[in-house]
């Protein structure tokens, strides 16, 4: 289990992360959703230790993570930008020394997935693309088998079908060693199937926990004649509406009863479902 | 393979049921695991576990512990029954709404049908 209680994590007179408190169970796939600036990152790399929360608590089965050795072993945080060292060493030597660092670490099994990416073991991490870069972290990532694993984006700039591979090995790797895992995406529809959870940020405050496949059937878009629809909508929670001429759409949130589904038949208005990624565009304000 | 929008595991659950009807799966039959799920259709294995756990309250699964989820032996008439009675509310009032709209004669749609239903001109 890991909890934070009231965090909080400033930077100078800005707060990234106004108290928070989380729970999340050991031994599931969450997805942190958030806008840029939402404070993803900076919660990850407090939840890793690698930060110091200004006020409040993070615990991984009740001990301290931050500058606490015997748990941070036990957490992987993969970044955007890799992380792994200034790019002068071979993916060989890094490899050698996470076996070194990490208790966990099955250098068989990165093995293999450097020969899935199709990664240049003699290279070193500065000569690598992007995406490559991306996917070496990954790697590293898998491979490692931390009881706590994090992805922050880790996947920017890797190919469709890198990622193809990336999600298909969590998900094999997560079924033969069950552990908690967390990714932090902007690619909602691609990996939300993933997540067994999906937690949203949004400036710095947690805005909404829910079961990813609960979360799917919470919106829906009510169209008809804008008459009707207003009627219809009245009192629901309204997240977003279009017009186009005398029809208009509605995205509400909240799943509607039998009797609300029987009288939109009645009134002949149309009802929709609605994709995670527009749900969540709704619930963190829109587009800009 | 899903539409990106309703309960990935209630798409899931009908899915087993479209087989279970047509005959794909049979009585006893063993179906994949959460995890063989998870691994085929790319999503969380919580995801497959919670379409067979729906399953399993409908008496269309059951489950043999350390084994696997298997089909019930009933399950292919319950299916059925619970399909003809959804029948008409959600296929056969909507087509008469289209029917009605387009002005296609009724003889015309029911000739249809038995054309394309032989062996049942009653």
């Amino acid at each position: 289990m890991i909890s934070t209680s009231a965090l909080q994590v400033r930077y100078g007179d800005v707060a990234a992360l106004h108290s928070l408190d989380l729970d999340l169970p050991a031994g599931r796939i969450y997805g942190l959703l958030g806008r840029n600036g939402a404070g993803k990152t900076t919660l990850l790399s407090t939840l890793a230790g690698l930060r110091r929360p200004s006020a409040g608590s993070v615990t991984v089965d009740g001990a301290p993570v931050f500058e606490n050795a015997r748990v941070t072993t036990r957490i992987c945080l993969i970044r955007d930008d890799g992380g792994l060292g200034d790019g002068t060493d071979t993916l060989h030597d890094i490899l050698t020394m996470a076996a070194i660092l990490r208790p966990g670490f099955d250098t068989g099994y990165a093995a293999s997935l450097m020969d899935r990416f199709a990664l240049p073991r003699r290279r070193t991490l500065r000569a690598l693309s992007r995406g490559q870069r991306s996917a070496f972290g990954i790697v590293v990532g898998l491979a490692s088998r931390a009881d706590l694993t994090m992805f922050d984006e880790a996947h920017l700039g890797m190919d469709a079908a890198n990622r193809q591979v990336f999600h298909d090995e969590l998900l094999a790797d997560y079924a033969s060693r069950p552990r908690t895992v967390i990714l932090s995406t902007h690619l909602i529809e691609e990996q939300g199937p993933l997540f067994e959870q999906v937690l949203i940020l949004h400036e710095g405050r947690l805005l909404l926990r829910a079961d990813t496949d609960e979360l799917r059937s919470q919106g829906v878009a009510v169209t008809g004649p804008a008459g009707l629809v207003d009627d219809f909508v009245s009192g629901l929670t309204v997240l977003g509406e279009r017009r186009l001429g005398p029809t208009k759409q509605v995205t509400v949130f909240g799943a509607l009863d039998e009797r609300r589904r029987a009288l939109a038949r009645s009134l002949q208005l149309q009802l929709g479902p609605v994709a995670l990624q527009e749900l969540f565009i709704h619930l963190t304000g829109g587009a800009a | 393979m899903f539409d990106d929008r309703s309960p990935i595991y209630r798409q899931i659950a009908d899915q087993i049921k479209d087989d279970v009807l047509r005959g794909v799966l049979s009585a006893d039959d063993q179906v994949m695991s959460t995890n063989q799920y998870a691994a085929c259709y790319r999503i969380n294995p919580a995801t497959a576990a919670k379409a067979f756990a729906q399953l399993v309250d409908e008496g269309v699964l059951y489950k043999r512990r350390g084994v696997g989820m298997f089909v019930h032996a009933g399950a292919r008439e319950r299916i059925r029954g619970d399909r003809r009675e959804r029948f008409f509310a959600e296929v056969l009032e909507p087509m008469a709404d289209e029917v009605r709209a387009l002005g296609i004669p009724v003889a015309d749609v029911v000739a249809r049908l038995q054309q394309l239903i032989p062996g049942d001109s009653r």
